[in-house]
């Protein structure tokens, strides 16, 4: 598995008895592609990261210096005053505390919804549960700007418009989330149940006591996953919030780049900042969680 | 991207939970068989847990979902602004957008974007993933994969906004290195093939990190020893990947296409928050006159009709892909 022992000959008696000239014992070509490759993964690397550097960076520049050139990509001597003034502009704690409410709310009822729906369809019985399923999967398929316009009329009949309800109700029904959950209780053993129907549990008992305590791993995950997705969202909340004390952190942002047109950008770019905080630790703690939520469904 | 779109794949894992036909006898309690077989209570019972269980989920996405479906359909037949009453004017919204320039522009800008941005997205993906997946120290092996998920995680918006100032004609850094090397100042956003350039830059910075990751899981399930029989068959390099790499991906690379273009055809955030589908219509995306119409026109038959117009692409392309993939994907 180790580089070491690919170059050891030990392994590779078969192909030398062949006697060919093999590229393998070949050191020197071999290092040339390793070099090459891994210049080529650097340059990807450092486009990739290299934005979100320069972002931090000329966050912690003072206002004037920002839009000076060369740029830069490391604070070496940062300057916090852009971040005292993103407060000024900006009520960064009533869209903090709305995009917190907003997420947390949505992120909290997916994972009660979706584990209580996965598990009627993964562990109880019930006439119509194939056709009931392929419905909600069948949801997944409609683009969120096709029922739009419908979920707004319907958000202003409830009498909700430009409320933070308005983005929290109609998110938490999530058919991924369901699907989900729905693996991951199939992927329990069925024995459980039976050996608590033997003990006199009831299917609610069952539920309680015996399989929701061992799902959380599966509801961290679409917890996570409702949380990357909505504290980032920007659609929806364009659409369904109106004045300014209900929006959310993009759409605060990017209305602050929009009064301030060029005039400092790192103040623009604080805010930035501070709105990545909690993606970020999401993704210190969270990534395995994530990209298997990210790409389940999708495998063979 | 939006989440919805990325599930389409549907079910993998069909697993039974299955009825147990063996180990009963391992049962020591005689009584143990006859409370086996679920009651009538018992079973009765079941079905009332697993409806109250499905209450939330079934019913809000009958409310929000299914209902709001059927609404767009039945609003694109109509003529609509909120404060007068509706009127049934048939498929008059349908010819009225089919002939509708911008709409048109739109529908047009959004295809290309999704020709370029996706085999962008896809190519780039796949040829990270094969260099990330060969031989090189484990910790290096985990910078690369976190530092292509990153862009994954932040929002579209705040991305948007910073690649903004990136892409600045004066004071932008990318003019900034052009000019290292003798480049004179691009006009990025000012100008239509500038701001269609900095659109697909931008999403596809952001969203290859996705097809990447399915690669890897692909990669990942291609057995070692094919490529030992290749490499005895006297395969190297990028023959290998040719004759043995691209064949057996071909599965994740059909499901990372579809998920990619279902997404792409839906790219909304970036236009709007780099040039609100400016200079002109030259970035406008089919979202974004959605959005126009139905929010800021209040034609909101119209932009039913357009959101039908839409999801019927959207199905076609599915259902094309699915279909071509029976002759070209290879399923081991």
């Amino acid at each position: 598995m180790t580089t070491t022992t690919d170059h050891g000959l030990a392994g590779h008696s078969p192909r030398l008895s062949e006697g060919l000239p093999e590229t393998s014992p070949n050191r020197r070509r071999f290092s040339w592609n390793f070099a090459i490759r891994i210049v080529l993964l650097l340059i990807a690397a450092a486009l990739t990261l290299g934005p979100v550097l320069w972002t931090l960076s000329t966050s912690l520049r003072s206002p004037s210096e920002s839009f000076k050139l060369p740029p830069s990509f490391f604070p070496w001597n940062p300057d916090f005053t852009s971040y005292g003034e993103v407060f000024q502009q900006l009520n960064i704690f009533l869209l903090v505390l709305n995009s917190a409410l907003v997420t947390g709310l949505i992120a909290v009822g997916q994972m009660v919804s979706a584990a209580m729906a996965g598990y009627a369809f993964a562990h109880l019985k019930f006439r119509g549960r194939g056709a009931l399923f392929s419905i909600v999967l069948a949801t997944m398929m409609v683009p969120v700007q096709v029922t739009i316009v419908p979920v707004f009329m319907l958000i202003r009949g409830m009498g909700l418009s430009d409320t933070l309800l308005a983005l929290i109700l109609p998110a938490i029904p999530t058919a991924f989330g369901t699907f989900l959950m729905r693996q991951y209780f199939m992927g329990l053993p069925a024995e459980l149940a039976e050996a608590a129907s033997i003990d006199g549990a009831s299917p609610w008992r069952t539920f309680r006591s015996v399989y929701a305590p061992l799902a959380m791993p599966g509801m961290a995950i679409v917890g996570i996953l409702a949380f990357n997705f909505h504290w980032n969202e920007f659609f929806r909340p364009l659409i369904l919030t109106i004045s300014e004390q209900n929006f959310t952190l993009p759409l605060g942002l990017v209305s602050l780049q929009g009064n301030l047109g060029t005039g400092s950008i790192s103040v623009v770019l604080a805010g930035v900042v501070l709105s990545m905080i909690p993606a970020l630790v999401v993704f210190m703690f969270g990534q395995r969680a994530l990209q298997d939520g990210l790409t389940a469904g999708t495998g063979k | 991207m939006s989440t919805t779109t990325r599930r389409l794949a549907g079910e993998s894992g069909k697993r039974q939970s299955g009825k147990r036909a063996v180990g009963e006898t391992t049962t020591p309690d005689a009584n143990a068989p006859a409370q086996h077989q679920p009651t009538a209570k018992s079973r009765q019972s079941q079905r009332w847990l697993a409806w109250i269980f499905l209450a939330p989920t079934i019913l809000g996405m009958g409310l929000f979902t299914l209902i709001p479906i059927v609404a767009s359909v039945v609003l694109a037949f109509f003529h609509w602004d909120i404060i007068s009453a509706p009127t049934f004017v048939g498929f008059d919204n349908f010819s009225e957008v089919v002939q509708d320039p911008t709409v048109r522009v739109s529908f047009l800008n959004t295809i290309l974007f999704v020709v370029v941005a996706v085999a962008l997205q896809l190519g780039l993906a796949l040829a990270l993933a094969i260099m990330v997946q060969e031989k090189m120290p484990a910790w290096l092996r985990v910078f690369f994969r976190s530092a292509f998920f990153f862009p994954l995680i932040l929002s579209a918006a705040s991305v948007s906004i910073f690649m903004r100032y990136l892409f600045n004609e004066q004071f932008g850094v990318v003019n900034w290195f052009l000019s290292l090397v003798g480049i004179p100042a691009v006009p990025w956003l000012t100008t239509p093939g500038g701001s269609a350039a900095v659109v697909i830059f931008v999403y596809v910075w952001q969203n290859f990190g996705f097809s990447f990751l399915l690669f890897i899981g692909g990669l990942a399930s291609i057995p070692v020893e094919t490529y030992e029989a290749a490499s005895i068959d006297g395969a190297t390099g990028w023959r290998k990947h040719l004759y043995v790499t691209l064949p057996l991906l071909s599965p994740t690379t059909l499901v990372a296409s579809v998920m990619a273009i279902i997404s792409a055809l839906q790219v909304f955030d970036q236009p709007y928050v780099l040039t609100r589908g400016g200079p002109g219509d030259s970035t406008r995306t089919a979202v974004m006159v959605i959005f126009e119409s139905a929010f800021q026109r209040l034609e909101f038959g119209q932009a039913s009709a357009i959101g039908v117009l839409l999801t019927l692409i959207i199905m076609a392309i599915t259902a094309a892909q699915f279909r071509l993939s029976k002759r070209f994907v290879f399923y081991q």
